[in-house]
């Protein structure tokens, strides 16, 4: 019983990759991989150029000190204060004590926390508590940062802004994210790539906007049937609609497009009568997107030309055949 | 039963001082020999950093045999190696030995406990981070678990009380012993009382002090 096979995965430097599963589909061992807390029985995990799986334990724990973590149950001291927490990796690593306050000072700042120094952590919220968790695990300059469900034990609003920030600290500094997580929305709020895993096989990848608007594999479909009002089979108005000479498309808008007239221009032009039966216009990180369903009333081959109109516009186009 | 005016209040007062001095010296190596004891019985435990099944199935063994040896028995059974580690088995010196055999196997297995109370995701946190073993016994288990460990030196202090009672059977010195020479084979009662109350005010003083300092360092 392996709880991960068949995993080929490359993650570039500087994006925010995001591994999304149910709960069981071992995303958080592949996660773990990556900084050895789960060890392989097989294969290489290279990070940086050096593979992690021949490391003893001594270049492990150094190399360790350049991957930062954070985790759900945030996992802080308890006996110790924010400060002295935040600290921590780098009294691991033996630096200077003057250094030291110097950089938690720093890090309080950039996440927000300047003034909760000497608290400890259970009079912080889940929020501050995982800002702190960021805080430490940005304390000896990584250049990865691992995210274990870092969201998940939080709010929404709270999620939001842990999203922000993590999202600002990989444009600040260049860091590269891998998280892992089972909403939707984080995946689509901040990632650039995403990896879908179920029963510990990746079964889709790619750029996040090709994955969520174009997904193929049925737990893709549910992860992103999470965040959209309706699924496409669902409505009386799609089963219904049958009738000869009627075409049903799937448009997708991608960029600025979403912001202009293109399908009223196109519909003007080839005056093909449309009803508009499901419609999304919303955000994938900072790139708008549209989608929309429509059933072309079209004659004598008049929603065939629209949709080579629309195509030649540069929009996605894709026809909803009948079962 | 003798007036509290005719009590050899010197005698009490050397016997009290000897069972503070072994009270003491036995916590003291109690918790020297046993705190590392516990915590290596904690590591070595499954699905903990340095599981080792041997390891730790072989100390658990010799552990629980110490603890199932009752202490009278055990004071006695040891004599040997305490005449070879301190010169004597009589008086305060020959009494150290054996309580601290006794109590060290029972302050390990309460230290293990009370390390099992750690967060494990804290643990797994001071692993990404890149801590050596040693730096997750100092800097993660034991300051996570020091309210669990007070309270375990505590516990110890206490029983170590009785048992320093009970060397006087063989001679240890102590209240005990002199509860046992003069209150029971020299029917002089008042004694017996009088080291009784004593004992009793000393198990007050540990608990309520060991139960402050669990307070404050409670910061959960």
């Amino acid at each position: 019983m392996h709880a991960l096979r068949n995993v080929d995965l490359s993650i570039q430097k500087g994006e925010i990759f995001g591994i999304i599963g149910h709960s069981g589909a071992g995303k958080s061992t592949l996660l773990q991989m990556i900084n050895m807390l789960e060890k392989p029985s097989s294969g290489e995990v290279i990070v940086d150029g050096v593979d992690m799986t021949r490391l003893g334990s001594g270049k492990l724990q150094e190399m360790r000190r350049s991957i930062g973590m954070i985790f759900q149950h945030f996992n802080l001291l308890s006996s110790t204060t924010v400060e002295d927490n935040i600290a921590f990796p780098l009294r691991l690593a033996k630096q200077p004590r003057d250094a030291i306050a110097r950089r938690v000072e720093e890090l309080l700042g950039l996440v927000g926390l300047s003034g909760h120094g000497r608290k400890y952590p259970s009079q912080l919220s889940g929020g501050q508590k995982q800002r702190v968790g960021i805080a430490r695990a940005l304390a000896t300059n990584p250049k990865v940062l691992l995210c274990d469900e870092a969201t998940s034990a939080l709010d929404p609003q709270t999620t939001n802004a842990i999203l922000s920030l993590l999202l600002d600290i990989n444009r600040k500094l260049g860091i590269t994210i891998v998280l892992i997580t089972h909403e939707m929305h984080v995946i689509r709020s901040i990632c650039d790539r995403v990896a879908v895993i179920d029963g510990g096989e990746i079964v889709e990848m790619g750029p996040v906007a090709d994955v969520f608007l174009k997904p193929q594999h049925r737990t893709t479909r549910e992860f992103v049937a999470q965040v959209t009002d309706n699924p496409d089979d669902g409505t009386d108005a799609l089963r219904s609609a049958n009738a000869a000479g009627r075409l049903r498309i799937r448009v997708t808008f991608i960029g600025e497009q979403t912001y202009e007239p293109v399908l009223y221009e196109t519909m003007r032009e080839t005056s093909v009568p449309f009803v508009i039966l499901q419609g999304t216009v919303s955000r994938l990180k900072d790139t708008p997107y549209g989608q929309l369903v429509l059933e072309l009333q079209g004659e004598n081959g008049g929603a065939e030309q629209a949709i080579d109109k629309l195509r030649s516009r540069g929009l996605d186009v894709e026809v909803i055949r009948n079962e | 039963m003798n007036s509290l005016l005719e009590i050899d209040w010197q005698g009490i007062g050397e016997a009290t001082a000897d069972t503070l001095t072994m009270l003491g010296l036995s916590t003291l190596f109690t918790v020297l020999i046993g705190l590392p004891l516990g915590v290596v019985l904690f590591l070595t435990s499954r699905g903990q950093p340095l599981e080792q099944f041997a390891v730790y199935a072989l100390l658990s063994f010799v552990v629980n045999v110490l603890r199932s040896v009752p202490f009278i028995i055990l004071m006695i059974m040891v004599i040997p190696l305490t005449k070879l580690l301190v010169g004597t088995s009589m008086g305060v010196p020959g009494s150290i030995p054996p309580l601290v055999i006794a109590a060290a196997p029972f302050f390990a297995r309460l230290v293990e406990t009370s390390l099992r109370e750690v967060d494990r995701g804290v643990i797994r946190a001071a692993q990404a981070m890149g801590a050596t073993y040693w730096q997750i016994v100092w800097r993660v288990l034991l300051p996570e678990s020091r309210p669990g460990l007070i309270a375990a030196v505590t516990i110890t202090a206490v029983t170590l009380v009785s048992y320093t009672a009970m060397s006087g059977v063989i001679g240890g010195g102590g209240l005990g012993d002199l509860a046992i020479r003069y209150g029971y084979q020299r029917f002089q009662t008042t004694v017996m009382v009088v080291t009784v109350v004593i004992l009793l005010v000393l198990v007050q003083i540990l608990q309520s002090l060991g139960d402050r300092l669990v307070r404050h360092f409670q910061r959960k």
